[in-house]
């Protein structure tokens, strides 16, 4: 048939994608090497691809490096948790209002909102770093929460928007015909339906909120003790010396979290977050 | 009013309850994000602007007019800076599209094990860039990286190449690091648009004799074109704004080699508090990406039009 391939394009298409994933993979398995190596063997010379004396001693050292890794790490998912609430409680109604009403200004106002992804922090943070400063918000979790949920909430009145509109009229029509009003529908009929959708676009958010936390935690928060891990982990490079062992290892457990929530539901975000690209 | 509930198709259904009409009721679910992204994005950007007709520093604020920009203009540092910008973008999204293609196409084949594939391509995505970017910080490291130790048992250097030392190898090797976060995500839009693509259409061609490359290069990119505008679009605004991957890797260094305009304007506004001179700088990335973007949706809206989509 129109799919089978030749024992020559099977080997093929598999070394290509080895060599593909390689380059994807590369890093954190450099990453995972440097972890198990103990640290004055990282600069034998010459250089040595494989060590006669891995251990996963990093793995606990770690934590008394740098004390207050586990609290950077705890920073990160209740920021990260913060942000993604917070961001759905907006995100929900105006997703709707997008996906199934009609009103003026409708694609101006989306246009405005798709707008906002055209700025990352970096270009806002002057004003933003001075308004924080002004109502004293600045180095407290709000500095890092805030302004996460404004560079979110584009993406995710963008993919719920595409889910609301897959789920059939007919039932809100159902219940408009029985009389119930608009905000009823919305929470009894709609949201219910909505549910996984729900799950795909707050994973989503969640992600994205724990992946972007570096620039707005260097900038608008000193206190160490709110740290994020992506800035916390550049304490392993001290004064003295730089424990990179201990660094990779604290690396690699810091994307534990958001890696075990993407391994269970990768098959419904790879589809929610790719939706736009697919005619309908 | 009634000239919105005329247009709309007829025997729809509303709810039988005037309390809110149509329009009130949107405006009130859309309101508060609108409100919150106002206060977050929309004033700080008219402050920004505001800012770059000042003089702001820590202490105060005084107006200075055009100076900001005539400085900016006159500079041949910072038309360095915008030649080196563009140059960034274009190579790494080039780059980016060029992999995404691949990638997708490899993905796409109905091989066994597709499936797994499809996760391991996406760690770079959705793991923090700060952290991704250690694990490169490693691989370019002279001593001990896997890239420099490769270059050393193969004599193809002497001694240990530190990547991230010298400004052409520094400039390249932020560039791959890009690419390396930002081909995930075009890979995968590529592949959803190419599984949405109808079978009907390939095996149409197939029975006609046509082979693979073929069928690729006359049915497949032309009905993913669409989505190959928009991703290249995309990966341009997020390439031009990457701050992060080079901050991590150089900060801009080695003697500005991988300064970018966003790398600037952090360095002269947060680095030095020089608030009006980076507004300035912010404000010229704004009108930049702008204007790409408004000659971007132009070749969308065209693309569009050609490959008979909406």
């Amino acid at each position: 048939m129109m799919d089978k391939y030749t024992k020559l394009q099977l080997v093929g298409i598999y070394a290509a994608v080895t060599v593909f994933l390689i380059f994807i993979l590369l890093p954190f398995f450099e990453m995972f090497m440097a972890s198990l190596r103990p640290l004055e063997h990282l600069f034998r010379s010459p250089y040595q691809f494989w060590s006669d004396d891995f251990s996963f001693q990093a793995y606990s050292d770690m934590w008394e490096t740098v004390p207050l890794l586990g609290r950077y790490i705890f920073n990160s998912v209740f920021i990260a948790t913060a942000v993604t609430l917070l961001t759905m409680i907006f995100v929900v109604p105006a997703a709707y209002a997008y996906a199934r009403l009609d009103f003026p200004f409708k694609n101006g106002s989306l246009a405005i909102f798709l707008g906002v992804n055209m700025f990352t922090g970096a270009v806002l943070l002057i004003p933003l770093y001075r308004v924080l400063r002004s109502i004293g918000l600045l180095n407290t979790y709000w500095a890092m929460i805030i302004p996460g949920v404004a560079f979110l909430i584009p993406t995710g009145i963008w993919l719920l928007r595409s889910y609301l509109e897959k789920i059939p009229r007919e039932l809100e029509e159902a219940a408009f015909v029985d009389g119930a009003s608009r905000l009823y529908t919305l929470r009894r009929v709609v949201l219910p339906l909505a549910t996984p959708g729900l799950i795909v676009v707050g994973t989503a958010v969640f992600i994205g909120a724990y992946a972007q936390q570096f620039l707005f935690a260097i900038t608008f928060n000193q206190q160490r003790e709110l740290q994020p891990l992506p800035a916390g982990l550049f304490e392993f490079i001290g004064y003295q010396d730089v424990t990179w062992n201990q660094m990779m290892a604290a690396a690699l457990t810091g994307i534990l979290p958001v890696m075990v929530i993407f391994l269970f539901l990768q098959k419904y975000l790879v589809a929610g977050l790719t939706a736009g690209a697919v005619k309908e | 009013m009634t000239e919105m509930t005329q247009s709309l198709p007829q025997g729809v259904a509303k709810p039988k309850t005037k309390t809110l009409s149509e329009a009130v009721f949107a405006w009130l679910l859309i309101g508060p994000a609108m409100l919150f992204i106002a206060v977050i994005v929309a004033w700080p950007l008219a402050e920004t602007i505001r800012l770059s007709f000042m003089e702001a520093g820590l202490g105060g604020e005084e107006y200075v007019g055009l100076a900001n920009y005539q400085d900016l203009v006159e500079s041949r540092k910072f038309r360095d800076t915008i030649v080196r910008t563009f140059y960034w973008m274009f190579l790494s999204v080039a780059l980016k599209l060029v992999l995404g293609l691949i990638g997708a196409t490899l993905l796409n084949a109905a091989v066994p094990g597709r499936g797994l594939f499809r996760v391991l391509v996406m760690p770079p995505w959705i793991i923090p860039m700060a952290i991704g970017m250690i694990g490169w910080l490693w691989l370019y490291n002279g001593y001990f990286g896997v890239l420099s130790g490769t270059m050393m048992t193969l004599g193809i250097t002497d001694g240990p190449f530190e990547f991230l030392a010298y400004k052409q190898s520094a400039f390249y090797s932020a560039v791959v690091a890009d690419v390396w976060v930002g081909t995930p995500m075009v890979t995968l839009f590529f592949l959803a648009a190419m599984q949405g693509v109808s079978r009907d259409l390939y095996e149409a061609a197939w029975v006609d004799g046509a082979g693979r490359w073929y069928r690729f290069r006359r049915i497949t990119i032309p009905q993913i074109m669409p989505v190959i505008v928009s991703m290249s679009l995309l990966s341009a605004i997020f390439t031009f704004n990457s701050f992060e991957i080079i901050w991590i890797l150089t900060e801009g260094g080695p003697r500005g080699a991988t300064t970018t305009l966003i790398v600037d304007t952090y360095k002269t506004a947060i680095g030095n508090f020089k608030f009006g001179e980076g507004s300035a700088r912010a404000v010229i990335i704004v009108i930049l990406l702008g204007v790409f973007s408004l000659l971007y949706l132009n070749v969308l809206k065209f693309v569009n039009r050609k490959y008979g989509t909406k």
